[in-house]
């Protein structure tokens, strides 16, 4: 047998694309769960759907693009946003809402980019940026969670799904939707008055975020990725809120605990910010990054037109990234730590 | 207990070290050919005191150093030189290199050899001599000369010396081995270096995973002062720069040397040998390696002759051909591949290792890069390996050098953690090989640049020298012509007249005879030298096939013409002289001149007969032919103008020369 010439590293580690992403699939079962327990099976039937098309529009964009469809493929990463985007999607979404948007994320923002690790933006947040601002109806029409109105059953969801005509769905504002409106209640009265609220959150939302938290623990416990981008979002969200809760006035933007505990701010936290590809690399610069992160979404939030603001200040910060990177790189080992110098 | 501290990223990939160190350290005997390569080690490789057919004695210098950073080589044992010849060494680009083979006899004689088991009687300069001929260079894997390293500059003072024994590379267990079983001849070891450096401190640092051989060592340097530091295993520990950093918190600037932050290190293999070299005057014959992988049935460290085939040594530990995939020189992380199982074993294989394809597989096609950056949490020189990579395949080299490519100690930590398989590394050697190489580019086209230029210089300041002799030639040849109411010409009668007159009137204002004769005298030596001068350059220029060779051939023709005329004026001169002293100053100025160019006919014609005058005609014919011929040639060949223009005037002078020989021959018949 000849011998192989090969050069050094000849060892290679456990870690793989595949893997990383198979383990942020598996990081979303709990958030999923939970969010179908409170909403009913239109979140399961939105990912089902959307998967199915990411795959096509993947499998599309790769033969289009004379690249091998099976080893590409297998990286799942179409998969991830494609469930990504589908979680952050309402319950009940027509089909065609749901294939516009993954359609937009895999084609728009993956491929016409040149594919994976080329796209300056997260994919899922194009994506659901894209339908937000085309079908603002049908993107905010999120259903009562449950014990606040009725979850439909499995058949009731299959049909909202692909024959949105014939369904009639129930819907109500969230708990953000409400805050936005208030301009009279204290906080303590709003939460009083409306049955949204729950004990630290939106009724049902607060569970969500809790599971979508645990599934992030997990990921960081995995090393997927490092706890600073993160960490630093839901800091700074949450040191923004407290600076402005007024005490709980009718001018209030909320408490802390309300803030990390509704809307998209833990699944954005976790599976959004993360996401490699469009973030900061160095590990001051994800500080910095989900920082600025965590204040555009307060600010969106309580003073934007959108009740909630992950996708809108994780693109914004996308554009950001290569800034700060250029000026975050890390001290070489050796050299003084002014820029420059060594 | 001292402090311990960390150095940024790293990994923990599997140690595979158990299975090498299930038994003792075995001797690998004696193979039947040694192959010693003359370099083995950073620096100028050692040049051969040996030749075919000498027999040696094991121990015997066959190779001397060559330079200050170089070491010599030894026999191994003794035998006869049968070849000094290239031969496929251990080089990650499977190069051949000059070795020389010694044919073993199995007597494996000594030369007598002494060591100083006294050594603190010695002079440190002499020690280290001591350790410089013994041939020892650094053992863990770069092989750089150790007299060299422990040639501290007095202005320095070093705090801490650190003897390396961290071994982070899977897999290899030769200093483990030897802290288990020799950890007695290590701290020896360490002690003549700490003779040597004085440091404040010495330490022998050793991975957490050594717990036999920490406790080992601890037991051998009770009392000495020497202090024996265990970490935790983290790979790549054993780099200097990290070793450094763990024992005493500080970091090597970028582009310096330990030293610059007052430390001196050593491998423990190289303080081992340099205990056998000092204390036993044993030279860095042997060492211990490590064959383990799955491909060999009996993994295991053995003390091995420099010079060993690989095939011989694999054979000890039960090789499996069929089942290795690719033989490696070190370890897994940085080690490379070996193309030939002939390939001898130098003073820095510290690991042959031969798996099999299940144990270190073919790297898998790499995959997109998704920045996830694992590379930079793990890369132990704070770099970002993947905006490195992005650079790298843009070939933005400025970048890469921004971004301090350099620092890179390609360890490969970034490409094991990497979940793409981006085989990082290779991109990272690939760029640092092309801006160097871009760099060394880069200096060639400066100093030639510099060289034309200060050629150009040269050349236009020559010219304006020579222009500036011209205009003031011009000038003086007009002025006489005015002075002389006349152009003066070749005729010999006629310059003879002017001259005269000339002397005339010199003599008449009372200058001496003696002062027209001595300028004359010096003209002609004047211009002897310039000949002499000419020649030589001509010389030089022919031997190093300069183009200016044809400029100055032309240019010694022209002095050549010179001189002649001015000898033929000292001559005129000099035959004047004796018809000159009574009359000059009452005869007819013309009348003298006259008489005075035809004595010199007659002294001429007595000194040489007319035969002479005709040789002297054919002469000059020859060398306007060949003029002419040089010429044609010249314009042909497209030459420079000013070449063509010196030969043209070379002709034109000849020519004129010619003429005048002819006149003097006819002279010569007539008288």
């Amino acid at each position: 047998m000849a011998l192989l010439r090969l050069t050094s590293p000849h060892a290679h580690g456990p870690m793989s694309t595949q893997r990383v992403m198979f383990c942020v699939l598996l990081a979303t079962v709990p958030g999923v769960l939970v969010l179908t327990w409170f909403f009913g099976y239109g979140t399961l039937i939105n990912i089902v759907f959307g998967a199915a098309v990411a795959v096509g529009c993947e499998a599309l964009a790769l033969t289009l693009r004379r690249r091998p469809l099976g080893f590409y493929l297998k990286d799942l990463s179409a998969l991830v946003t494609a469930v990504l985007l589908c979680i952050a999607l309402p319950p009940y979404a027509p089909w065609w809402l749901i294939a516009a948007g993954v359609a937009s994320s895999i084609l728009l923002a993956k491929h016409f980019y040149g594919g994976l690790g080329y796209n300056p933006f997260n994919p899922a947040m194009v994506g659901y940026v894209v339908l937000l601002i085309s079908f603002p109806v049908q993107m905010t029409a999120w259903a009562p969670p449950r014990g606040l109105g009725p979850v439909p059953g499995f058949l009731d969801a299959l049909q909202a799904c692909f024959n949105p005509a014939g369904f009639d769905g129930i819907t109500m504002a969230t708990p953000l939707d409400v805050l936005k409106l208030n301009n009279s209640f204290l906080i303590e009265d709003l939460w009083s008055e409306n049955p949204q609220f729950g004990r630290w959150g939106g009724v049902g939302w607060e569970w969500v975020n809790i599971a979508f938290l645990a599934g992030g623990a997990w990921l960081l416990y995995m090393r997927i990725f490092t706890w600073h981008a993160p960490v630093a979002m839901l800091v700074s969200l949450a040191l923004l809120a407290a600076i402005f809760y007024d005490g709980g006035s009718s001018a209030s933007g909320g408490s802390p605990l309300f803030h990390l505990l509704t809307g998209a701010t833990m699944f954005g936290a976790f599976f959004i910010v993360t996401d490699p590809v469009t973030s900061a690399v160095s590990l001051r610069g994800r500080l910095i990054y989900g920082a600025l992160i965590g204040a555009l979404i307060y600010v969106i939030r309580v003073r934007g037109n959108y009740p909630d603001a992950v996708a809108f200040a994780v693109l914004i910060m996308n554009f950001a990234a290569p800034f700060i990177d250029y000026y975050t790189q890390p001290r070489t080992y050796g050299h003084s730590r002014k820029r420059g110098e060594s | 207990m001292r402090k311990i501290f960390d150095f940024h990223g790293g990994i923990h990939p599997p140690e595979n070290k158990q299975q090498s160190l299930r038994s003792r350290i075995a001797k690998a005997g004696i193979p039947p050919e040694l192959i010693i390569p003359l370099s083995q080690h950073i620096g100028a490789p050692s040049h051969p005191v040996v030749s075919v057919g000498d027999r040696v004695l094991k121990g015997q210098v066959i190779a001397q150093a060559l330079g200050f950073v170089s070491v010599p080589k030894h026999a191994p044992s003794s035998g006869i030189i049968t070849a000094i010849e290239d031969r496929l060494i251990a080089h990650p680009s499977g190069l051949v290199a000059p070795c020389i083979v010694i044919a073993t006899d199995g007597r494996d004689e000594w030369l007598t050899h002494q060591g100083y088991p006294n050594y603190t009687s010695l002079e440190k300069p002499e020690l280290i001599e001591l350790i410089r001929h013994a041939g020892i260079a650094g053992m863990g894997g770069a092989g750089f000369p150790s007299a060299v390293k422990l040639s501290v500059r007095d202005d320095i003072t070093i705090d801490t010396l650190i003897v390396n024994g961290t071994e982070c590379e899977p897999y290899i267990t030769a200093d483990d081995i030897l802290m288990r079983e020799r950890a007695d001849q290590i701290i020896e070891g360490a002690k003549i270096l700490h003779y040597l450096i004085e440091p404040g401190e010495t330490v022998i640092g050793v991975e957490d995973n050594k717990p036999e051989g920490i406790a080992a060592l601890r037991a051998a340097a009770k009392g000495t002062g020497i202090e024996v530091a265990s970490f935790p295993t983290k790979y790549p520990s054993g780099g200097e720069k990290q070793l450094i950093e763990i024992l005493t918190g500080k970091q090597v600037p970028s582009g310096g040397l330990p030293s610059d932050v007052g430390v001196v290190c050593q491998n423990l293999g190289s303080t081992v040998a340099i205990y056998e070299a000092i204390a036993l005057g044993r030279p860095l014959i042997s060492r211990i390696t490590t064959v383990t992988g799955d491909a060999v049935r009996e993994p295991q460290n053995f003390e091995v002759l420099i010079g060993t085939p690989m095939r011989y040594l694999l054979a000890k530990a039960g090789y499996q051909a069929e089942k290795n995939n690719r033989l490696i020189m070190g370890g897994p992380m940085m080690g490379f591949t070996v193309p030939d199982l002939n390939v001898p074993v130098v003073k820095t294989t510290n690991c042959l290792l031969a798996p099999t394809a299940l144990e270190l597989p073919a790297p898998p096609p790499a995959q997109a890069c998704i920045r996830c950056g694992m590379c930079a949490e793990v890369c132990p020189a704070s770099l970002l390996p993947q905006q490195l990579f992005w650079f790298a395949q843009g070939k933005e080299l400025e970048k890469l050098e921004q971004h301090n490519l350099f620092d890179c100690i390609e360890c490969g930590a970034c490409s094991y953690a990497c979940p793409s398989n981006i085989p990082l590394v290779q991109y990272y050697r690939a760029s640092k090989a092309e801006i160097l190489h871009q760099r060394e580019e880069h200096e060639k086209s400066e100093h030639s640049r510099a060289r034309f230029e200060s050629r150009q210089q040269r050349l236009e300041q020559e010219d304006a020298e020579k222009e500036a002799k011209r205009a003031a030639r011009k000038q003086a040849a007009e002025e006489r012509a005015r002075a002389g109411g006349r152009q003066g010409d070749d005729d010999p009668i006629q310059a003879a007249i002017e001259r005269a007159q000339a002397k005339k009137a010199a003599l008449q204002s009372d200058t001496g005879k003696g002062n027209e004769l001595q300028k004359l005298e010096q003209a002609v030596v004047t211009i002897q030298k310039r000949v002499d001068t000419a020649q030589a350059k001509l010389k030089q220029a022919q031997a190093e096939g300069s183009d200016l060779v044809d400029a100055l051939i032309a240019g010694l023709e022209k002095t050549r013409v010179k001189l002649e005329k001015a000898e033929q004026a000292l001559q005129i001169f000099r035959a004047s002289q004796p018809a000159a002293p009574t009359d000059t100053a009452t005869v007819d100025a013309a009348q003298t001149a006259i008489r005075k160019a035809m004595t010199a006919r007659q002294a001429e014609a007595e000194m040489s007969p007319e035969q002479r005058a005709k040789t002297n005609l054919t002469k000059l014919e020859q060398r306007l032919q060949k003029s002419r011929e040089k010429l044609e040639q010249s314009r042909q060949t497209d030459q420079e103008d000013s070449i063509i223009e010196a030969l043209e005037s070379t002709v034109e002078r000849l020519t004129a020369k010619v003429e005048a020989a002819r006149q003097a021959m006819n002279t010569a018949t007539d008288s």
